[in-house]
C-alpha cells in the first residue's frame, strides 16, 4: 500500500512544478509590476529603475522564477496592487470564509445523495428510482449559476427567508450563540442549491454499485448461507458500493472550488471566489496570481487524497 | 452521420452489392429518439428557438442594440419594447434574440473544436496504446485539475484585441480533454476487435484504420458527445458572460442578460430583463440534455447486443 501511495505522491509533484512555472508566466504576461501597488506618482522614473534592478526585475527568467518560487516557500505572495497589503493576510480571512461554506456543502452533499442513491438503487425501475431520476435530471442540466441566481430571487428576495449578501448582519445580537447562528442562516442557502446540484454523480455511482454488487458472488454466498437480508444489504452491497463514493470526495472538493467564483458572486459571500472576481476587475494581478496557484494545489492535492483514499479502502488497488 | 455514410459505401464497394446492413449507431439512435415523445417534443422546441433567433436576428435594427439613454429602463409591454429596455436604453427582446443566437453559436463552435481536437487525441491515444497513451493521459490529466475558469477570465483580460473567436479558442483549449478521455475509452476497447486485427493483417495503415475503420463504430458516441458537449458549452459561455468575462461587452449573450440580475434593483424589481434569458438558456439546456440522455440510452442498448 505504501509503495502505491508513495508513487502517486512522485506523479503529484512534477505536477505542481509544472502548474507553478505556468502561473510564473501567467503572471509574467500580467500588466504591472511589484512596486505598481507602492509607488507613488511623484516617485522619479531612475528610483523605479533602480529599483526594477533591486529586486531582480531584469534578471533572466528562470532566476525570477526560482525567486519566486523561494519567496513562495517563506509565505510571501507579493503585495496587494489596490489593498496595500500583503496577499497572504488578503486571502486569510476569505479563505476561511470560503472553508465554512464548502464544508457545509459537502455535508448537505452527501447527507442528500447517499439516500436517494440507496433508494434508487433498491427500487431500481420502480416509482421512487424514476423519481430520483427525474431530480438528477433536473439539478443536472441547469447551470450552476442560474440554479443561484433563481434560488436567491426566489428564497432571498421574494420570500425573504435567507439574507442576500455577505456571512453576517451586521445588526446581530450580541453573544457567540447568536453569531454562529447567524452565520449560519447565511450559508445556509447558497450551500443548500450548490449540494443540490452537486448529488448527480455520486447518486448514479451508488445506484449502479447497488445494483451491480447485489448479483455478485459473494452476496449470493451469504444468502445462501441464510444471512438475513438486512445484514446481507447493509454489510455486503452497501459497504462495497460505497467504495467509489469516498474516492469521488477529491473531484467533488475540485468542483466545490471551481464553483466558488460563481456562488460567492451571486450570493455576494466574501469568500476566496468573491476576492477573485473583486481583484478581477481591478486588475489586481499578485492576488489573482496566489488565488489560481492556491486552487490549483488544492486540486492537485484533492486528486491525490482521494487517490490515497481508493488505495486504503480498496485493496484490489493496490495489486496493479 | 458523416461518418456513417463513408461506411456504408465501403461495404457496399467492398462486398459487391449492397448487402442488408445491421442497424448502424446512427439509425438506432434515430430510431430510439422517434420512440421517444418527449424527445420529438424536445427536438421541436429547439427548432422553434433556433429559428425564433437566427431568424429573428435578422430583423433586429441595429439602433435597438444602440445605447440611448433617453429611453432607458422602460419597463415590459411599453410601447416599442416589449420587455422593456436596460439602463442604456438598449432593447431587451432584441438583445435575447441576438444574446441567444450568439449563445448557441458560441456552443456549437467551441463543441465542434474540442470534439475535433478530442477525437484526434483519443483516437490515437487509445488507438496506439502504451507510452503515447501514457503521455497524452498525463497531459489530460494535468489539464483537467487546473483551475480553467480562473485561467480563462485572466486571459481574457490579458489578450490584446480580444474577441468572440479569441473566447472560443480559450474555452476550447480546456474542454476538449473530457472528450478525448471519453472518445479514448472507447477506441481502446474497439482495437482489441477483429475487425482491427484483420485489417492491420491486410496491411490497411493505421491512420486508415483508425480515421476510416474505427471511427464508424464510435459514431453513437460522438453524437452524445456532441448533442451532450454543446449542451455544457453553452453553459461555460454562459457563464463566463454573467461574471463579465465572456464575451465583450458590444456581444449580447444570454449570459450578459442573466448577469443584470447581479444588480439587487434589477433582481428584485426589474425580472423581466433578466427572467426571460433564464427561461431561454433553461429551456435550451433542458431539450438538449433531455435529447442527449434518450442518445445515450440508444447507444447503450446497442453496446448490450
Amino acid at each position: 500500500m505504501w509503495k502505491t501511495i508513495l508513487r502517486r505522491v512522485l506523479v503529484m509533484i512534477p505536477q505542481i512544478i509544472i502548474l507553478s512555472i505556468l502561473i510564473f508566466f501567467l503572471a509574467k504576461m500580467m500588466p504591472g509590476d511589484p512596486f505598481t501597488g507602492l509607488i507613488d506618482p511623484k516617485m522619479d522614473v531612475n528610483t523605479i529603475a533602480k529599483l526594477k534592478q533591486e529586486y531582480g526585475l531584469n534578471d533572466a527568467p528562470w532566476v525570477q522564477y526560482l525567486n519566486w518560487v523561494k519567496n513562495l516557500f517563506r509565505g510571501d505572495l507579493g503585495m496587494s496592487y489596490t489593498q496595500h497589503m500583503s496577499v497572504t493576510s488578503l486571502i486569510g480571512d476569505r479563505a476561511q470564509n470560503t472553508f465554512w461554506l464548502s464544508l457545509v456543502t459537502i455535508i448537505l452533499s452527501y447527507l442528500f445523495a447517499i439516500p436517494m442513491g440507496i433508494i434508487a438503487g433498491r427500487y431500481k425501475d420502480k416509482w421512487p428510482d424514476q423519481t430520483i431520476r427525474i431530480f438528477n435530471y433536473i439539478t443536472f442540466a441547469i447551470p450552476g449559476f442560474v440554479a443561484y441566481v433563481l434560488a436567491l430571487w426566489l428564497f432571498g428576495y421574494l420570500l425573504n427567508w435567507f439574507p442576500t449578501t455577505g456571512t453576517v448582519s451586521v445588526s446581530v445580537a450580541p453573544g457567540i450563540f447568536n453569531y454562529i447562528l447567524d452565520r449560519a442562516h447565511h450559508i445556509i442557502l447558497p450551500a443548500l442549491v450548490a449540494a443540490l446540484i452537486s448529488t448527480t454523480t455520486t447518486v448514479q455511482y451508488l445506484r449502479t454499485g447497488i445494483i451491480d454488487n447485489q448479483v455478485e458472488d459473494y452476496v449470493r454466498t451469504a444468502r445462501s448461507k441464510g444471512v438475513p437480508e438486512r445484514v446481507v444489504f447493509n454489510k455486503h452491497i452497501l459497504r462495497n458500493s460505497l467504495l467509489p463514493i469516498t474516492a469521488f470526495i477529491g473531484n467533488v472538493i475540485g468542483a466545490l472550488l471551481g464553483g466558488a467564483v460563481m456562488i460567492e458572486t451571486v450570493f455576494s459571500y466574501p469568500g476566496m471566489g468573491k476576492l477573485f472576481m473583486e481583484s478581477i476587475s481591478q486588475r489586481d494581478y499578485p492576488v489573482l496570481t496566489a488565488l489560481i496557484l492556491m486552487f490549483g494545489i488544492l486540486a492537485i492535492v484533492g486528486n491525490l487524497i482521494s487517490d490515497i483514499v481508493m488505495t486504503i479502502v480498496d485493496p484490489r488497488i493496490r495489486v496493479k | 452521420m458523416l461518418f456513417n455514410k463513408a461506411n456504408k459505401q465501403n461495404i457496399k464497394t467492398e462486398a459487391g452489392e449492397p448487402i442488408s446492413l445491421p442497424p448502424s449507431g446512427f439509425k438506432l439512435v434515430l430510431k430510439e429518439l422517434l420512440k421517444d415523445k418527449f424527445a420529438i417534443f424536445s427536438i421541436l422546441v429547439l427548432v422553434l428557438i433556433l429559428l425564433f433567433t437566427f431568424l429573428g436576428s435578422a430583423f433586429v435594427s441595429k439602433e435597438s442594440l444602440d445605447t440611448n439613454i433617453l429611453d432607458g429602463l422602460m419597463p415590459a409591454f411599453s410601447s416599442g419594447h416589449f420587455l422593456g429596455t436596460d439602463e442604456g436604453g438598449k432593447d431587451i427582446l432584441s438583445l435575447l434574440i441576438v444574446g441567444g443566437r450568439n449563445s448557441i453559436v458560441i456552443g456549437i463552435s467551441v463543441t465542434a473544436i474540442s470534439i475535433i481536437l478530442g477525437l484526434v487525441i483519443g483516437l490515437i491515444s487509445g488507438y496506439f496504446g502504451g507510452v503515447v497513451d501514457d503521455i497524452f493521459m498525463r497531459i489530460i490529466d494535468f489539464i483537467m485539475v487546473l483551475p480553467r475558469f480562473m485561467i480563462i477570465i485572466i486571459l481574457t483580460t490579458i489578450i490584446s484585441n480580444y474577441n468572440a473567436f479569441t473566447l472560443i479558442l480559450l474555452i476550447s483549449l480546456f474542454s476538449w480533454t473530457s472528450s478525448a478521455r471519453y472518445f479514448r475509452s472507447f477506441v481502446l476497447a474497439q482495437r482489441e476487435r477483429e475487425y482491427v486485427m484483420a485489417s492491420k493483417a491486410s496491411g490497411s495503415s493505421n491512420v486508415a484504420i483508425m480515421f476510416r475503420e474505427v471511427l464508424p463504430n464510435i459514431s453513437s458516441m460522438i453524437i452524445i458527445d456532441v448533442v451532450l458537449g454543446i449542451a455544457g458549452n453553452i453553459g461555460i459561455e454562459t457563464g463566463l458572460s454573467f461574471l463579465g468575462y465572456g464575451l465583450p461587452a458590444s456581444t449580447p449573450s444570454l449570459g450578459t442578460l442573466i448577469g443584470y440580475a447581479n444588480d439587487p434593483v434589477n433582481i428584485m424589481s426589474r425580472p423581466w430583463v433578466w427572467l426571460p434569458a433564464v427561461v431561454m438558456l433553461l429551456i435550451i439546456s433542458y431539450m438538449i440534455n433531455y435529447v442527449g440522455t434518450v442518445f445515450q440510452r440508444a447507444a447503450d442498448a446497442r453496446q448490450r447486443r
